[in-house]
């Protein structure tokens, strides 16, 4: 982890109608970490993720994304090109729901071939071979290349988009409840492959969660959010296991030991 | 020689909102120097707050007040009780080492990997950190068909070696020592007693909760009594 945050957000704000989603959030990001916003349905935190990928535009506040060069960059002030490009080269984003990150009628291949050709690469052979040692990578058979995601299952679908925007070694992931939806079962295996190949590549991720093992297991620090505000941050176990804030207590007090 | 944990006027204590906020206090002005190459245990009775303050010298828990500090391996000086959270993370990758009682399990990861993974934290390659941690695990006696399997099926003595040879595996300047002979056998007992040597005669220095005894008289330079703060009203 080097020189400056990778992400930085300041005093970030967003109102729908009189509800305040996100209410003055600040964070940084540093290069190869991984950071779980953690909190109940409607704390916000989606919300939050969706500024800070520059998908919603903040009313207040401003997100800055410091490229490979050293550049800061405006993520709402650089113009939408200028961010698409951004969210297909150095950036990926793992939806919830794999089919908002996939395209279901093409092949599986073809969807992670899709991104590698979005960001410039141009030779049929090399992205078919790189599409095939993802599939593997995330434990996709390879006879099943030519295959639409439609006919696989919820977790082998999560496991194709995870292929899909890992391809192109983003530098950044948003992850937005990546094991949401699964059985547990699933939960875990996709958990542990997050957690590996974050780990192998290096990449930074903001992952948004309601699961605190899923936090546990994947975050160096925890944001936990109420209300449109973070009400308590820092490192992951700290803040499991020493929570300060009312909030956190009822939130760790609540989950289940297996 | 000078220390490697200097830690002084430590308080923590806890508020529990869900329970009508009841303080409770734990530590109070509690201080520990550790020179390299000194095994210090800790005693006292249960709830005197012993554990407490081993997590707080591995960052786990935060100090309400008082320093935390640490020598690190390049000689330069951390207070641990004021650390960032990515401040604490590099202190735990090059200068504390710990061993708790209670293995956390990942799933789907192999004994030799979680143990071989503070070595990869540093740089070392994966080949070299592998063997390193596979002969620890032969060391500690065990069987090389269980290096290759997720801990999360193996004994409460199998699962305690992965976590002794985890703590052991890379040269910490400080090492926590939770109950580390809790649930072991004499033989490998011995084993974490011969280890626990090494580590002071390359200038390690330990601190340590050691329910066993002899287990304290065969290590312990000295020990340090823990007092039960009296219950606030």
């Amino acid at each position: 982890m080097s020189d400056g945050p990778i992400l930085s957000a300041r005093d970030v704000s967003i109102a729908f109608g009189a509800v305040r989603a996100v209410d003055g959030v600040s964070l940084d990001l540093w290069p190869g970490e991984v950071l779980a916003v953690v909190g109940e349905s409607g704390s916000g935190k989606s919300t939050l993720l969706r500024l800070l990928a520059g998908e919603a535009r903040p009313d207040a506040g401003t997100v800055l994304y410091r490229d490979p060069s050293g550049a800061t960059l405006d993520v709402h002030g650089m113009g939408e090109p200028a961010r698409r490009r951004l969210a297909r080269t150095e950036w990926g984003f793992v939806h919830q729901d794999p089919r908002d990150g996939l395209r279901l009628a093409v092949s599986a291949g073809g969807n992670v071939g899709e991104r590698l050709m979005a960001s410039g690469a141009r030779h049929y052979g090399d992205i078919r071979t790189e599409a095939a040692r993802w599939l593997e990578r995330v434990e996709i058979p390879a006879a099943r290349i030519d295959d639409a995601p439609r006919l696989f299952s919820g977790g082998m679908r999560q496991r194709l988009q995870i292929a899909r925007t890992l391809v192109t070694r983003p530098r950044l992931v948003f992850m937005d409840e990546p094991t949401g939806g699964l059985d547990v079962s699933v939960q875990a295996r996709l958990l542990d492959m997050i957690r590996a190949l974050v780990a192998d590549l290096g990449i930074a991720v903001i992952l948004v969660t309601h699961d605190i093992a899923a936090a546990r297991l994947l975050a160096h620090r925890l944001v936990v959010m109420r209300h449109g505000r973070v009400v308590e941050e820092g490192l992951t176990d700290r803040v499991l296991d020493d929570p300060r804030h009312p909030y956190t207590q009822l939130l760790v007090s609540s989950v289940l030991a297996a | 020689m000078s220390w490697t944990l200097k830690a002084e006027g430590l308080a923590k204590g806890f508020t529990l909102h869900l329970q009508g906020s009841i303080e409770i206090p734990v530590l109070r002005d509690a201080a520990l120097e550790v020179s390299p190459g000194e095994c210090v245990a800790l005693s006292g009775p249960s709830g005197a707050g012993k554990s407490t303050l081993m997590r707080l010298l591995q960052g786990n828990y935060g100090a309400d007040s008082g320093c935390i500090l640490l020598r690190r391996p390049d000689g330069s000086v951390a207070d641990l009780a004021g650390a960032s959270p990515r401040e604490v993370i590099a202190l735990r990758r090059d200068t504390i080492g710990h061993v708790s009682q209670f293995l956390r399990v990942i799933p789907r990861v192999p004994a030799v990997e979680i143990v071989a993974e503070p070595l990869v934290a540093r740089g070392i390659s994966r080949e070299e950190a592998r063997a390193r941690a596979s002969a620890l695990l032969h060391r500690l006696n065990l069987p090389e068909r269980l290096h290759a399997l997720p801990p999360a099926t193996f004994s409460g003595g199998e699962q305690q070696r992965v976590n002794l040879a985890r703590g052991f595996v890379a040269d910490f300047p400080l090492m926590l020592l939770d109950e580390p002979t809790a649930s072991l056998d004499a033989a490998n007992r011995d084993v974490v007693i011969a280890l626990i040597g090494e580590a002071k005669a390359r200038g390690a220095a330990l601190v340590g909760i050691f329910h066993d005894a002899e287990v304290r008289d065969r290590v312990a330079d000295r020990v340090l009594e823990v007092a039960p703060l009296r219950e606030a009203a």
